[in-house]
């Protein structure tokens, strides 16, 4: 267990040592995730009845399109000066490297939800409350989407347009994670909680369980020349 | 220059008798563009052999090869008797390899990045090892600049010193000499011959045909994917070595050998 968590963890410091001194990743990801949180609040007049439906899904759309910004970002920092293939000479598995990536961008994706939500609570006039209620939600759907986030950002790095290619590949796959993240969001900001809760909860749980098992797998194929 | 003996290096963890690097048949191609067509090669424990070619010709693929980082279309490769193919983190764990790239983040100091190599080898008492082959490679003064803002000599010096990090029992060099002073060609000059902790056993691609004469047991010259010629200077003689070298490299590339 050691000799498998000892690589990880090397990664992850890395990974966090790097973007303490760049602040690549967190900086470019916030501000457009605030980008997108003050544009939908322009564009639609945020009554207390609308903000109830579309709260949910502007800020996981803010999220995710964030995400991909940052995922883009983790692996062409791998990419620059032949990286990528510095980690894969090492006597590590391939999971292994996995597991450290997709770490660093749980990681840095958190901090960005962490920093997002209370912001996003102001402009539109909801509850701070509610945020232990969404912590379990937004880092089981952060994990989902970090893990697959992983795989395809390996892939899109070695492809001509990577931009481009990462959200049209990625999006697609991770649809379940979001669906349940939005419907789960909704359910808190409105207060339901209870048994609604209860249901979305496990689902994405189960989300990332499958991405867990298959995504390594994937990856080992992805960086094989 | 150490002469090479049956396997006195070969780790205790691999087949003792095997020969250090063994490949028959290989080949691999890019699309339709065949690379490597058929090669046979084998390296003995504390053997240096200097692979030459013109550009285009494989030797990169190659290394690649050795070093897991590509797949071959066929072939059977074992390193210290390992199959490449089916023990990749095994045969990563006896190699260090230098390729074109240094391979390190610009970000970090050459300290970190050798910490994070370090870890990723888990290697034990890894400050003392850092500092040794930093001092061996005449770069310890720069460990704790960031790599960035080195120059590209200084880079693939650290290059080197991160492929030796692990002590490694085989090295894989791709090009070695690119960048390099000639302090730094002398010191790597010196690991080739003699070695540096385990590392007595070497592949090293190069275009350089004196230093690839002076500093391997055997050469080898690779050809459109092919081995042309393979031979040493002390069964051949060093003409026999350049004519072929002229001859087979002079004439793919339409230089003129005289």
């Amino acid at each position: 267990m050691r000799s498998f968590l000892s690589p990880v963890l090397a990664l992850l410091w890395k990974d966090v040592v790097l973007e303490l001194r760049t602040k690549d990743i967190v900086v470019s990801v916030l501000l457009f995730s605030l980008l997108v949180i003050v544009i939908f609040n322009f564009a639609i007049d945020p009554t207390p009845q609308r903000v109830a439906v579309v709260a949910p899904g502007i800020l996981w759309v803010a999220f995710i399109f964030g995400g991909v910004l940052g995922l883009t970002r983790s692996f062409a920092l791998e990419k620059e000066h032949g990286n990528l293939q510095g980690l894969l000479l090492t006597p590590v598995g391939r999971d292994a490297i996995f597991f450290g990536k997709m770490l660093g961008i749980f990681v840095f994706m958190s901090v960005v939800e962490a920093i997002t939500y209370p912001i996003f609570a102001v402009m539109f006039n909801l509850s701070l409350t509610v945020v232990p209620e969404l912590i379990p939600v937004a880092l089981l759907a952060t994990l989902g989407i970090a893990t697959v986030g992983t795989v395809f950002s390996a892939m899109a790095v070695n492809t001509r347009s990577r931009e481009v290619m990462l959200p049209l590949l990625f999006l697609p796959v991770v649809i379940p994670v979001i669906v349940g993240a939005v419907e789960a969001t909704g359910v808190v900001i409105r207060g339901e909680g209870g048994s609604d809760l209860v249901r979305w909860i496990p689902l994405l749980a189960a989300f990332d369980a499958v991405f867990l098992v298959v995504c390594p797998f994937a990856f080992n194929m992805v960086v094989e020349e | 220059m150490s002469t090479f003996t049956e396997s006195p290096a070969a780790p205790s963890e691999v087949r003792p008798r095997a020969p250090a690097i063994e490949i028959k048949g290989l080949t691999k191609s890019f699309g339709r563009t065949p690379v490597l067509r058929n090669l046979d090669l084998q390296i003995r424990w504390n053997e240096v052999l200097t692979v030459l070619g013109p550009n285009g010709s494989g030797k990169t693929t190659l290394i690649k090869i050795l070093a897991t980082l590509t797949k071959p279309d066929s072939g059977d490769i074992h390193i210290a008797g390992l199959d490449v193919a089916r023990s990749g983190q095994g045969v990563r764990r006896l190699i260090g390899v230098v390729t074109h790239d240094p391979l390190m983040y610009d970000d970090l100091t050459a300290y970190e990045n050798l910490r994070f190599t370090a870890r990723m080898f888990g290697l034990d008492r890894h400050g003392e090892r850092i500092e040794a082959v930093a001092e061996r490679m005449g770069v310890a003064a720069r460990l704790h600049q960031r790599v960035g803002t080195l120059s590209h000599g200084l880079k693939k010096r650290f290059s080197i010193a991160k492929a030796l990090l692990p002590d490694p029992y085989i090295l894989l060099m791709d090009e070695p000499e690119s960048g390099l002073d000639q302090e730094a060609l002398a010191i790597l000059e010196d690991i080739v011959s003699n070695g540096f902790g385990r590392a007595h056993t070497v592949l090293m691609t190069t275009h350089n045909l004196e230093r690839g004469l002076a500093l391997g047991h055997r050469t080898a010259i690779l050809v459109g994917g092919r081995i042309a010629y393979e031979g040493t200077l002390e069964v051949d003689g060093a003409s026999t070595v350049r004519d072929a070298y002229f001859e087979y490299v002079g004439r793919y590339t339409g230089a003129n050998p005289t």
